[in-house]
């Protein structure tokens, strides 16, 4: 049980400017985001929470149910009534990824018709809302948007559901890939785009997609790429500053997972990635971990002289079925500490942040002001 | 309308989704055991190309796209885009040179990747071809069932509604048609049955239920299923939980075992919620202590799976 020795985010995080949470699907992510700009904010900082699809309770609990393209401030009095009290400020927004994008073509677009006709154009509507990594691009443009901004100390970002973490971390140079690609060029070329899609040259390759495709998203293609063209210099600079952010010293990834075993292999993995691409890693936190009845439980006695032991309190049939669940309990404890072991050992962090499994639910304000004192050791 | 769960594996075609890291493919793997122990020749086609079920059944990573036999009378393939595009050429185009040329070629990738839902028709195109009584190559023995492990919900969705808007879009091109048939197995109860996938906790259900509704806009599906993976076993009756929170001393057992009621009861919650929402059957399949699935377990899933089906 030495893993259970309780090291907090708090010097960890201490000259952070940039925290970003990362971690698979379905391991408290975005509460885990939300606790720690909870803690910081306690702490007197100025902090800005960027949460990806929150689950209604904690969008309530933050005041930010709608979408929203920038934060709006929290509610102090929703914290103290949890018994947290914040010396600095919490501002949180939900973000909406398609609009941040389409927020920053307007940026780049040198007029008003090249505008709509991006918008608008149904290829873009495709690539903006699932390819290339665009919404992974947005969540860390948008994060680059409020950092210099100087109204916040601290952003701290909750990343994109991916199925892979590469997505995230990549994102900024495939987009820079993508418009830097052939596909692009060969639709750029300055004359004559219809006749030379359909004429020789790239006609072979064209011709067979139109066989493929049907010919009107061929135009919608070529209206796309062309209206793109004039704005390629800006998202490619863009996506260059927003990637040296990413390797930034100011800036903390925190690796977040639960024990099992699709998260845990995402974690380590992504792990590697940090340390290949010299991102900084700030540590690890392990959520919804095992503890029935709280801390330092599970150094009872074994299950099997649990029911004698209580039979004469309890009655056989109750002692026996309290000696059962324990001793399942107690496979699955053992279960989680195999897994944080692991964990510890293969990324290097060896004392991970341990959150427990919360009873009812991780939404609410109750849950946040608990997540917040496991991971600050408050 | 409430659809029999009986049917299930009277189905052509099996599509397993739900919100990701809920436990899919353990879902899909459990289902390819129990229709094959009914003595269906079942495949079950992972499409985001991990190969997480040859890790679970135990197979040795072998080449992708191959249709291998893991276990008796399951099959494993794993579908990627790439490799879609590719057969799909030389399906189409005269020569195989020719889709060859194409498909190696660095222009046309990106421009097909770009093409609004070609990825996902194509993917979704293999594993149509995979259902069909008359296989693409004359060796390739037919399947009686095919279990997709589809992409978490939204992309899963994306997937299955493809080829309608592509069969829109183009509709007199060669694909058009092909989409068009696809279409029609997608959209056919008889044929395609959805199976949700899910936790008993607040946000998968919630997605559960989004995606019901999607499922309903998008294709005129309902679910046949919904599975809940990693349900707490509760013992207690409440009058024995209130026993329990009486007992006079401090004792490590008595306490997991109400910690471990409290979360039961938490989730059983969530599984009336469920169960208000969705018209067919819930069916919960127990936490297993294992730390990894193996064969072993997913066949004590599919015994579970079983008695609802």
């Amino acid at each position: 049980m030495t893993r259970h020795v309780v090291h907090g985010l708090t010097e960890r995080l201490a000259d952070a400017a940039i925290v970003i949470c990362a971690g698979s699907g379905g391991v408290g992510k975005t509460t885990t985001a939300a606790a720690i700009g909870v803690g910081l904010a306690a702490r007197g900082a100025r902090v800005a929470v960027v949460t990806i699809d929150p689950a209604r309770r904690l969008a309530d609990a933050l005041g930010i149910a709608e979408l929203g393209n920038d934060p709006t401030p929290v509610d102090p009095a929703r914290l103290t009534a949890a018994g947290v009290e914040l010396r600095g400020e919490l501002w949180a927004m939900t973000l909406d990824p398609k609009r941040t994008f389409d927020d920053l073509i307007e940026r780049l677009s040198p007029d008003a018709h090249t505008r709509d006709e991006i918008l608008e154009n149904r290829i873009y509507r495709q690539v903006s809302g699932t390819v290339a990594g665009l919404q992974e691009f947005s969540a860390v443009a948008k994060l680059h948007e409020l950092h210099v901004s100087g109204r916040f100390d601290v952003v701290v970002l909750d990343t994109p559901p991916s199925r892979n973490a590469l997505d995230f971390l990549e994102s900024p140079a495939r987009l820079t890939g993508f418009f830097e690609g052939r596909a692009l060029k060969a639709f750029l070329l300055p004359t004559g785009l219809a006749a030379r899609t359909f004429g020789r040259g790239t006609g072979l390759l064209l011709g067979a997609l139109r066989r493929i495709t049907g010919v009107e998203l061929l135009d919608d293609l070529g209206v796309f790429f062309r209206a793109l063209g004039g704005l390629v210099d800006g998202l490619r600079e863009r996506a260059d500053v927003v990637a040296g952010l990413l390797t930034d010293p100011g800036t903390r990834f925190l690796i977040v997972t639960s024990t099992e075993r699709e998260p845990a292999e995402e974690a380590m993995f992504f792990r590697e990635q940090l340390a290949a691409a010299g991102m900084p890693f700030g540590g690890l936190i392990i959520n919804r971990v095992l503890e029935p009845g709280g801390p330092a439980a599970g150094v009872g006695a074994a299950s099997d002289a649990i029911a004698p032991d209580l039979e004469p309190a309890l009655g056989a049939r109750l002692a026996g079925k309290v000696a059962r669940a324990y001793g399942e309990a107690l496979a699955l404890m053992e279960r989680d500490a195999q897994a944080i072991e692991r964990l510890a050992q293969r990324t290097g962090d060896l004392h991970p942040v341990i959150v427990p499994e919360l009873e009812g639910g991780v939404d609410g304000v109750d849950a946040l002001a608990a997540v917040y004192a496991r991971l600050f050791a408050v | 309308m409430t659809r029999s769960p009986a049917s299930l594996f009277d189905h052509d075609l099996v599509v397993v989704t739900g919100k990701g890291g809920v436990g899919k493919t353990t879902v899909a793997a459990a289902l390819g055991v129990a229709a094959a122990r009914r003595g269906l020749r079942t495949i079950v086609a992972e499409v985001a190309a991990r190969d997480d079920l040859t890790r679970i059944l135990g197979g040795e990573d072998r080449s992708r796209e191959r249709e291998v036999e893991l276990a008796h009378g399951v099959h494993h393939t794993s579908i990627d885009p790439d490799t879609a595009l590719r057969e799909y050429l030389a399906d189409q185009l005269p020569s195989r040179t020719l889709a060859g040329l194409l498909a190696d070629s660095r222009v046309f990738g990106p421009l097909a990747a770009a093409t609004p839902g070609l990825r996902e028709l194509l993917t979704i195109g293999m594993v149509w071809e995979l259902a069909q009584p008359e296989r693409r190559s004359a060796s390739a023995e037919p399947y009686d069932l095919v279990i997709l492990d589809a992409p978490a919900t939204g992309h899963g969705v994306a997937i299955l509604s493809a080829p309608r808007s592509f069969a829109d879009s183009s509709r007199n091109g060669r694909v058009g048609r092909h989409a068009a048939t696809i279409d029609a197995l997608l959209r056919d109860p008889q044929r395609t049955a959805v199976v949700a996938v899910a936790r008993p906790e607040e946000l998968p259900v919630n997605e559960t239920l989004q995606l019901r509704d999607a499922l309903g806009d998008a294709l005129g599906l309902s679910l046949s299923l919904a599975v809940v993976n990693r349900v707490l076993t509760n013992r207690l009756t409440a009058a024995e939980a209130r026993q329990l929170e009486e007992f006079p001393v401090e004792n490590a057992a008595v306490r997991a075992t109400l910690a471990v009621h409290r979360r039961a009861h938490t989730q059983q919650a969530q599984m009336a919620r469920l169960r208000r929402g969705l018209d067919c059957t819930v069916c919960g399949l127990h936490e297993l202590p294992a730390s990894a699935l193996g064969a072993e377990q997913i066949s004590e899933l599919a015994r579970e799976l079983e008695r609802v089906l």
